[in-house]
């Protein structure tokens, strides 16, 4: 067990690369109950979050989420979140080393009234299922209708073992599979049930380490590594979750300036072989330094050490070779190759 | 559990095992490999490198970061394991027979200063790293 975001959690079960291919080949199961959900209502709620989340919010139907992030004025990201829409309210799903800072963050830009903010992630667990067997394993023990009818970042409410959740068809894994929100209460019961259902299947429940090697091959961002407050969502590369053309927001006027001329480029990179780069080692053309990895792992659905980091917006074309400062003493070098996102697609994506 | 009567440890977490005359095998301890997570890589010395007690023998890569490894004895490497260079995860799942990384030739007898199981095991459980 490790701590991770204020959480004692686990690493792995297993090992990593079992738990990373469960994941890619059958299934995985992860308790990722340190996020943390606050539901927005209350007749202003649409145009605060408007104002607070660079996606287009006014867009969102009731039974979709969307992804997107908060900004700072300067344009520095506070954090990355998904916003489920549902009939009378939203909920937003925030990083659980963030909580605090969000919440802050949130308050701090509620107006005199219309919106009221309430912090479920205490009394919330969140279960995810992964993996082409998700489906599978999850179908029956929906009690009403096949989860196979929600679409991919589309959620309704649903009874699974029992419990009243909220099921979500989304994850951080680029696998299908789906999301469980439910009362905290319940959390047992809905992991036994899918850890049963799932054995004949060859489920392993999976920790952060294959969490971070399967978000890595996908080329999701992780919060605190990748994007933070000194980075903005168009040099991280999620300016298609920024909306400019949806009106003036938290940070809009900067991320306009940005997106002009951004100077920087979050690109992939693989790395030659028998060589793994992690993050805030510094990337090199030639002699000058014109980069840093923000992540690095070994791929193991693509067999090769995998990276993803910032670099000179010029460096950044697919096929720019670079190379990697790996340590000083002794000095050791990685040759690293600029690649498009994702490293992985899951089959038939 | 393995019989670890034969096995002498450091205090970076190898591991050296006398097999026959003056030979021995050196490998990486479970809690070693237990710190590490999945192992990736190996950098393992060529046959014929000469080793000194204490010195740098190689490195191992896992999904966390890498690792360097010193050598408990001095001498010179005869076989390096080619299974783990297949199969890295034989390191962690065999540490202490099939996961073994070198063979080597002792040039005397095995350091004073390596502990044994016992004592190993209290020092591991206490060590962080």
């Amino acid at each position: 067990m490790t701590p991770f975001g204020g959480y004692m959690m686990p690493m792995q079960y297993r090992s990593i690369r079992e738990e990373h291919e469960a994941v890619r080949q059958r299934a995985g199961l992860f308790d990722v109950s340190h996020m943390g959900e606050v539901v927005v209502r209350g007749s202003g709620a649409l145009g605060y979050l408007q104002n607070l989340v660079s996606n287009d919010v006014s867009k969102l139907p009731e039974g979709r989420a969307l992804y997107g992030v908060m900004c700072r004025e300067d344009g520095g990201i506070v954090d990355d979140l998904l916003v489920y829409r549902d009939r009378d309210e939203f909920m937003c799903v925030i990083n659980a080393a963030r909580h605090d800072a969000d919440l802050a963050w949130m308050r701090r830009h509620l107006p005199p009234a219309g919106v009221e903010l309430l912090d479920r992630s205490l009394e919330t667990f969140l279960i995810a299922l992964q993996g082409p067997r998700a489906l599978q394993i999850l179908e029956p023990l929906v009690a009403e209708g096949s989860p196979q009818d929600i679409r991919y970042y589309h959620h309704r409410p649903g009874t699974v073992a029992g419990v009243r959740l909220r099921i979500s068809r989304t994850g951080y894994t680029g696998e299908d599979g789906f999301e469980l929100y439910g009362p905290a209460e319940a959390a047992e019961t809905i992991w036994n049930a899918l850890y049963e259902r799932g054995q004949e299947h060859g489920l392993l429940p999976a920790g952060l380490g294959a969490r971070d090697t399967l978000r890595l091959e996908a080329g999701l961002r992780l919060y605190g590594q990748d994007i933070d407050e000194g980075t903005d969502p168009i040099t991280a590369g999620l300016g298609w979750v920024v909306k400019l053309g949806k009106g003036e927001f938290l940070g809009s006027a900067a991320l306009r300036r940005i997106s002009e001329s951004p100077s920087q480029a979050f690109v992939g990179l693989t790395l030659g072989p028998r060589q793994i780069a992690r993050p805030h080692q510094p990337i090199f053309a030639a002699s000058e330094q014109v980069g840093m990895v923000t992540s690095g792992s070994f791929g193991f659905s693509v067999g090769t050490a995998i990276a993803m980091g910032y670099v000179d917006r010029k460096m950044g074309a697919p096929g720019t070779a670079l190379r990697v400062r790996l340590r000083q003493e002794p000095d050791q070098w990685a040759v690293a190759t600029v690649v498009p996102l994702p490293f992985y697609r899951r089959p038939g994506q | 559990m393995a019989d670890l009567s034969g096995f002498k440890f450091t205090k970076t977490h190898e591991w050296v095992r006398p097999a026959n005359g003056d030979e021995a095998f050196v490998g990486i301890s479970d809690h070693a490999q237990g710190q590490l997570g999945d192992v990736i890589f190996l950098e393992l010395p060529q046959v014929g490198a000469r080793l000194e007690s204490g010195a740098r023998l190689g490195a191992v890569e896992s999904v966390k970061a890498a690792s360097d490894l010193y050598s408990p004895v001095a001498g010179e490497v005869l076989e390096v394991n080619s299974a783990v260079n297949e199969s890295p995860e034989l390191v962690n799942q065999d540490p202490y027979e099939r996961g073994w990384l070198v063979k080597l030739r002792l040039d005397g007898p095995l350091p004073g200063t390596l502990m044994d199981e016992g004592a190993y095991q209290t020092y591991a459980e206490a060590d962080q790293h």
